[in-house]
């Protein structure tokens, strides 16, 4: 459907004046460009989309989209968003976090706006590190992580940003990196034809505070091998000619195999419209470095479209509540609302 | 008829009269108190309520802790108060009795539960011996009624069970009492009919109530019954209202003169939550409520809502104002208009969530990182509070700044009559929203700067998103004038810090002026703001007729202050602040004008009462003679 828009504004039309300031060789760039490409394809006018933003490098975005933007408080972003979204479910809002932004400090926003299925885009960065404090370690860094704040290693558990947002009754949630331009469009087109909250993760690399962070999952030698593409509808496989392939074992465990080994009819096959959130669970789980690992260990690691599934959107059922209280009510009428405790008269 | 009926056909004429009905969290006192408020609205007495209940939803039964009390005071002329001291008060259990026995006045009317001044409930509250059997009660006038056996007895021919039957003792309560003050019963029979949808429920309180009210006309424990005429109360149409529910009406009203919608972001917290069940109710005048997930996400949600164009409002106590203060300090720095309303209690920390206290003066002035100057206006009583909420919305939407309005538990959940408005007569507080380009570029294209400001208000303009060609950013990052770009030079930064400070700072001339009430040659000047309002006026009433010379400034401009206060100010010898805080007011006023403003501070969860005030203003006189001067209280 998308495809047959005509596209009414050029990537220039949605690249603001202002002076992009990410550190040179930043994975930001890649994203920015990512979403500046796109937005023309999606029909949006530059008028009717608004980028909230909280803190940190990745939140700096709104600012270099020639849009409405708000590059708001840490953290905060989500609810933000929210009054912006619910206010005016005839915009099309996107908020840009980061790892610390949304995980930590903004976390309770974060599950707070998945679960009520706020009509959304939200890209996540995630560099497991904190680039603008200059090299403390995030929610998402990997356990024993030297960094300033953590001498000797960090010793607290990472989140998997996914799981937390399925967790959270999140409706669609996606995997990217930015490495990959073609992925990554692909990836917020459907997060953004997505109605409710669409969240993607997209692995960036930090190449001052934490570079390199994913080389042995998303660089272009190794990602053929790590990297396993979701397709709703396809059997899950991956590596050269697909030869392998991922099964759920009796144990209900996702396991990595050769399709050769078991044959393509034993594959699990994607379903990102299933209703029970399990299967985009246990993806999810199918992750680089084991949680709890003191190095990172990759092992091969879904990408795509984890979850997309319907469910009404929060502002979109706000405004039907207040169509409906009108539809019995009448239309608000302030005299009759003073009187409405009962009143007497004096005089 | 007998000499007995004959006596008590013809009842007392009394100007005014406290009651305070005090009983257990679960014996419905709240209820019994708003129940008997309503009837004596609707009949037409002017009146004020206080009422005082734990903090706990069921505190252990039978205890001090788990006394809730409603306290009114009904006048046929003005009040202001709920009264200082009650000169009836209904005790339901020993609890209420040690509890509020303190504030009764001397040779007052005791209405006592017979049937719970029993051992076990008086062991629970440390009675030794029950004081309706010594003489520890000798000073007041004690009328023992066994409610709960003749509410059982009432109701036993319903086929209520006894230990149902005893929860209409509330309502055999308010029966006797409204006998006694001669209420009309029929508002209370219609308001029962109506609220009880179980019919057993409804016919045993109903039956109670008649019970009650028969009681105390047959029983010859009451010599008479007294009246109270309705007040001479300038003509009009009446309801009556807490100040929750005028300020949630208020923010209804702010919408429509402004034309915007209303959307509220609100975590729930004690006494403001009635805020948000209000205007949850009112989604028919296009009023989106959102129960955020904290206090931080109810702050933004507002926030959010301001930028893409509603009227954007957060309602909190004083723990969710300190964490709404980073997003207060964002709404500074963006510059959009935005109302946080703080329904003050006693802190700090959780310290007395149903108890008021106006000790968040300086948290709402001062209380934000860096220089963030926001107006403050304070709401003074409860119907006060609809017109304060339209003030704080018309600055909040000129001036494109955040406001945070002031209430407090006292009117919050407090009562009176309120003559309704004029609508056609309330401010129109609409402004416009940007659609044009304000700025041509050195290449000559046009542009939109969100920064560019109105040279009079030195409000920027506000361009929602959604309007063709005027797309832009802002964000917590400094600014730079006119632009709106992001600027870290120094000479930018202190531009953009004075001119935030100008902007608020020049609302004082958009705000009526101090006025003073009572003597222009006062001896003595009392300067008020917020709920202090009703014991200052009944206190300064009261001395000026004793023939002190006494003036009065109430504020409702908190920040900034009115132009001529510190002129006027200075024209009095003395100048008196009280406040329900340790004198934030009064610090303000010393440094702003260098007066010798002396604090008068109460922090016990209660309003003043009005004795208070007077004693403060007679001993900033030097006068230490007080008898005989309670008598003819307002």
């Amino acid at each position: 459907m998308t495809d047959t828009v005509i596209p009414l504004t050029t990537k220039k039309d949605w690249t603001s004046d202002q002076e992009v300031r990410w550190c040179p060789g930043c994975g930001d760039y890649g994203i920015l460009l990512a979403v500046q490409t796109l937005m023309p394809e999606l029909g949006v006018k530059l008028e009717n989309a608004v980028f909230v933003s909280g803190i940190g490098c990745s939140s700096r975005f709104p600012y270099y989209m020639n849009t409405y933007g708000v590059h708001s408080i840490h953290g905060r972003a989500p609810a933000i968003a929210t009054g912006v979204a619910v206010a005016r479910p005839d915009l099309d809002v996107w908020v840009i976090t980061g790892d610390g932004d949304a995980l930590s400090i903004g976390g309770n926003h974060l599950i707070h706006a998945l679960r009520r299925n706020v009509n959304l885009t939200i890209l996540l960065f995630n560099n497991r590190i904190y680039g603008l404090t200059k090299g403390q370690y995030s929610p998402t860094s990997e356990i024993g992580k030297v960094t300033k704040s953590t001498p000797m290693g960090s010793i607290d558990h990472p989140f998997s940003p996914l799981a937390l947002a399925l967790g959270a009754e999140a409706s669609f949630v996606a995997r990217t990196h930015d490495l990959d331009r073609k992925h990554m469009m692909e990836t917020f087109r459907a997060a953004h034809a997505h109605r409710g909250a669409a969240f993607v993760e997209i692995l960036q690399n930090c190449n001052v505070f934490n570079d390199g962070a994913f080389d042995e999952l998303t660089g272009r030698k190794v990602r053929g091998e790590m990297m396993i593409d979701l397709h709703h509808g396809e059997p899950i496989t991956f590596g050269e000619d697909a030869h392998a392939g991922v099964v759920m074992g009796s144990d209900g465990h996702l396991r990595i195999v050769e399709v050769a080994d078991v044959g393509l009819e034993a594959i699990l096959r994607h379903d990102a419209h299933r209703a029970d959130p399990s299967l985009a669970f246990a993806l999810s789980r199918l992750s680089a470095d084991e949680p709890g690992s003191s190095t990172a260990t990759w092992s091969p690691t879904p990408f795509g479209v984890f979850r997309d599934v319907e469910r009404p959107d929060y502002g979109t059922m706000v405004g039907a509540q207040l169509a409906e209280a009108s539809s019995k009510k009448g239309p608000g009428d302030l005299r009759a609302l003073l009187q409405s405790a009962g009143t007497w008269q004096v005089g | 008829m007998t000499d007995t009926e004959e006596r008590k056909s013809a009842p007392e004429t009394i100007s005014r009269v406290v009651v305070r009905f005090a009983g257990d969290s679960g014996d419905g006192m709240q209820l019994t108190g708003d129940r008997f408020t309503s009837a004596s609205a609707m009949f037409g007495n002017d009146l004020s309520t206080l009422p005082d209940f734990p903090a706990e939803i069921r505190a252990p039964a039978g205890t001090v802790n788990g006394v809730s009390s409603f306290q009114v005071h009904i006048s046929d002329h003005d009040i202001t108060t709920p009264g200082d001291a009650p000169s009836v008060l209904v005790a339901m259990n020993p609890a209420a009795l040690k509890a509020d026995l303190g504030r009764l006045e001397q040779g007052g009317l005791l209405i006592v539960n017979r049937d719970s001044f029993v051992e076990r409930d008086l062991a629970k509250v440390g009675y030794e011996s029950n004081p309706l059997d010594d003489d520890s009660l000798s000073d007041y006038r004690v009328v023992e009624v066994p409610m709960t056996s003749l509410t059982i007895e009432a109701t036993a021919s319903l086929g209520v069970k006894p230990r149902d039957a005893e929860r209409s003792k509330n309502f055999f309560a308010l029966g006797m009492i409204s006998w006694l003050f001669s209420r009309p019963r029929e508002s209370t029979l219609d308001w029962i009919s109506t609220r009880f949808k179980d019919d057993l429920i409804r016919a045993s309180n109903t039956a109670a109530f008649n019970a009650g009210y028969h009681f105390g006309e047959t029983t010859e424990l009451f010599d008479h019954p007294f009246q109270v005429e309705s007040a001479h109360m300038p003509p009009g149409e009446y309801t009556n209202i807490t100040g929750n529910v005028a300020l949630a009406w208020g923010l209804v009203a702010a919408g429509q003169l402004a034309k915007l919608p209303v959307f509220l972001g609100s975590y729930p917290i004690t006494p403001a939550s009635d805020i948000l069940h209000e205007l949850s109710k009112s989604k028919h005048f296009g009023v989106r409520t959102v129960q955020a997930e904290d206090e931080i996400a109810a702050a933004g949600m507002a926030l959010g809502a301001a930028f893409a164009g509603h009227l954007g409002v957060t309602t909190t106590s004083g723990p969710g104002l300190a964490l709404k203060s980073e997003t207060l300090s964002l709404a500074v720095s963006l510059e959009l208009p935005m109302l946080l309303i703080d329904i003050q209690r006693g802190g700090p920390s959780t310290g007395l969530p149903t108890k008021t206290e106006a000790a968040d003066l300086n948290i709402a002035m001062y209380g934000r990182h860096s220089e963030a100057p926001l107006p403050i206006v304070a709401a003074y009583s409860p119907s006060h509070c609809f017109h304060a909420a339209i003030e704080a919305a018309r600055i909040a939407l000129k001036y494109r700044t955040p406001v945070i309005l002031l209430s407090d538990g006292y009117i919050a959940n407090g009562s009176e009559p309120w003559l309704l408005p004029d609508v056609d007569s309330l401010p129109d507080i609409s402004v416009s929203f940007q659609e044009e380009f304000n700025h041509v570029a050195p290449d000559g294209t046009d542009e939109y700067w969100p920064y560019l400001r109105d040279p009079e208000t030195l409000a920027r303009p506000w361009a929602i998103p959604g309007t063709p060609g005027l797309m832009h950013r802002i964000g917590g990052l400094e600014k730079e004038d006119g632009s709106g770009d992001i600027n870290y030079t120094p000479a930018n930064h202190e531009k953009m810090v004075h001119l935030r400070a100008a902007k608020i700072a020049g609302i004082a001339a958009d705000i009526p002026p101090a006025e003073v009430v009572g003597d222009a040659d006062a001896d003595v000047c009392i300067l008020g703001w917020g709920s202090t309002w009703a014991a200052i006026d009944a206190a300064v009433q009261r001395t000026r007729r004793r023939g002190l010379k006494v003036a009065w400034v109430h504020l409702v401009h908190v920040s900034p202050l009115p132009p001529n206060l510190g002129e006027l100010l200075r024209s009095f010898p003395k100048v008196l602040v009280p406040e329900l805080n340790l004198g934030q007011l009064c610090r303000i006023v010393r440094a702003e004008f260098l007066i010798d403003a002396q604090a008068v501070s109460k922090v016990q969860g209660l309003p003043f009462t009005s004795i208070e005030l007077e004693d403060a203003i007679e001993a900033a006189l030097g006068i230490t003679e007080t008898a005989g001067r309670r008598e003819g209280a307002a």
